[in-house]
């Protein structure tokens, strides 16, 4: 595994950030935790600059939305620090009426497509963004398709119900 | 038609040449649109269009049991899709806590490691032929021909493979499969060999790719680039060996990297990938003999389906088959980002489950998308024939871009 333990990465991250974090997560040995959108260029800026940490790949972003939930929306960043085999996900939760986060273009530029697909299929506002329209979907669409609400297929077919599968 | 690309600037006054590269076009392999200014010859700008192909899998995923996901993935990175269908197994695999015996992981690497050399394989042939060079890619082609017999002995299909099963595989080899790996890992270095022998030192080639499009490791990571064309640039980063998954950790193989990052090193790069997955195939064979014979899948009744007379003529078997069928088997409610060292880089699987019969959200991490992402901002400044070998070198597989 890595040459800095995870416990190494969590014990800096809540030096710095304290309660702005919430106390992470380790499923199949991930490092997982939220944060808020007020807080999230910081944190982004930090793990990337750290001189120890040096999450300076930025794996993914990307999107998920719990209709459920009070703060529906949800971004999810995988940062990678390639000099100490460590990865991290990062989840902010944003209100689903009018999900806004500000952009990470300005630490990666690799961001800037990952950012504009996320805003294609779940209508998140990446503030700062250089260019944010849509780029898998048809321009004149005008869901964001990803999120719960929209049916895969015909919703009046009968014959493919979820609840037949178990679902 | 809003901000479409084709139909803004007319002004009659500018002095550069809009010029659409595709969405059909013959030089560039695949639905991809560019929209280029051009002054003479010379790209002053361009912006890529992509989108063409896309068919929603990540949506689809939404309501496909896990095991009818992998057909899905087949269609991403179609020139090497066993490493796509082998990344999903091992996503659901490590979700579900399953333990692959180590014969299984094996012939894994194997079938991984001839995807890679058939990916590998298409990329540099079509280099040869976008420079000019026809003969390399007809004699490479015929390999190809060779490595897609072994797929269609092992699983019936050559392209769209959807090879494997969650567990391990749906049969065992046969005994002529193990002899077309053998014959294939004869037959396959001496042309290999040929094809270096016309391309390596190629004064032609050397001055057609030399130079062409470099790139630096620093702009390489800050457009998040993984595979051979980060290799290519000088960072030793591959999945195999950062995190190794399928018993990579047992095998002896170096990382190859380049130095400039310019097209000429992609192409030496992967040319050396293939040596080292020939070099890596020949130990999984040797590691084989050592395992028990006839072990083909891990023992989960839960999720591996049982033989078809089995199914007939034994009620567990018949119970086990209609709970996987009918998905009635509990799945932790949890989340998992598996990746795997695709063809082109870093193919990753980030999936959410809320403990039903298939994924609450599933995330391709698609190496294309992100590392083609870069192509129309680094062609500025390039002349239009460098660009399109540059595309060519990037391999950017429609598939796995639009999803």
């Amino acid at each position: 595994m890595g040459k800095i333990s995870n416990q190494q990465v969590v014990q800096s991250l809540t030096s710095k950030f304290g309660d702005k974090i919430t106390i992470p997560t380790e499923p199949f040995g991930f490092l997982t935790f939220e944060t808020s959108a007020d807080n999230i260029s910081e944190v982004l800026r930090f793990l990337k600059e750290d001189k120890e940490l040096k999450f300076n790949y930025l794996t993914d972003i990307t999107g998920i939305h719990f209709p459920e939930q009070e703060l529906s929306i949800g971004v999810i960043y995988h940062l990678h620090s390639l000099s100490n085999n460590v990865r991290i996900r990062i989840k902010v939760f944003l209100d689903g009426k009018a999900p806004k986060i500000p952009t990470a273009t300005n630490l990666w530029e690799g961001a800037n497509w990952m950012e504009r697909e996320t805003f294609d299929f779940f209508g998140i506002d990446f503030e700062g963004h250089p260019n944010l329209v849509r780029i898998l979907n048809v321009d004149d669409m005008t869901v964001f398709p990803m999120r719960r609400e929209h049916p895969l297929e015909d919703p009046n077919r009968v014959d493919k119900k979820d609840y037949f599968f178990g679902r | 038609m809003m901000n479409h690309p084709i139909f803004t600037d007319n002004d009659p006054q500018k002095e550069t040449i809009t010029l659409n590269l595709g969405p059909t076009h013959p030089a560039t392999h695949g639905v991809f649109q560019n929209v280029l200014e051009m002054d003479g010859e010379r790209i002053v700008s361009g912006v890529s269009t992509i989108g063409y192909i896309h068919r929603a899998f990540e949506k689809i995923a939404e309501h496909r049991p896990f095991y009818q996901i992998t057909p899905l993935t087949d269609r991403m990175n179609y020139c090497s899709s066993p490493i796509n269908n082998m990344g999903w197994h091992m996503t659901v695999e490590k979700l579900l806590g399953i333990e692959t015996p180590k014969r299984v992981d094996y012939l894994r690497v194997i079938v991984m490691e001839l995807a890679r050399i058939s990916d590998h394989l298409i990329c540099n042939g079509i280099l040869g032929v976008d420079t000019g060079a026809f003969t390399g890619f007809l004699y490479l082609m015929e390999e190809r021909e060779h490595i897609y017999e072994i797929y269609e002995e092992i699983c019936g299909a050559r392209l769209t493979t959807n090879i494997g099963r969650i567990g391990g595989f749906e049969r065992d080899f046969n005994d002529i499969a193990f002899a077309k790996i053998k014959k294939f890992l004869v037959k396959f270095p001496p042309i290999l060999k040929e094809f270096e022998g016309l391309f390596n030192r190629n004064r032609i080639f050397i001055e057609r790719t030399s130079g062409v499009a470099p790139v630096s490791p620093e702009t390489a990571l800050n457009y998040s680039w993984s595979g051979p064309i980060l290799r290519a640039t000088g960072v030793d980063y591959d999945v195999r060996v950062n995190e190794p998954y399928s018993s990579y950790q047992d095998f002896d193989f170096d990382i190859p990297v380049g130095t400039t990052g310019d097209v000429y090193d992609r192409y030496v790069v992967r040319n050396e990938e293939m040596w080292q997955s020939l070099r890596i195939i020949e130990q999984a064979l040797q590691k084989i003999e050592k395992e028990p014979k006839g072990v083909f899948h891990a023992d989960v009744p839960e999720f591996y389906l049982p033989p078809k007379e089995e199914v007939y003529n034994n009620m567990e078997a018949l119970i086990y088959h209609f709970k996987i069928v009918m998905g009635e088997i509990e799945t932790p409610k949890t989340e998992v980002y598996h990746a795997v060292e695709g063809g082109n880089g870093e193919l990753g699987f980030y999936l959410v489950n809320d403990g039903g019969r298939s994924p609450y959200r599933l995330h391709f991490r698609r190496p294309s998308f992100i590392n083609y992402q870069m192509y129309a901002p680094m062609s500025a400044g390039m002349l239009l024939s460098d660009a399109i070998i540059n595309m060519s070198s990037l391999n950017v597989i429609a598939g796995e871009l639009d999803a």
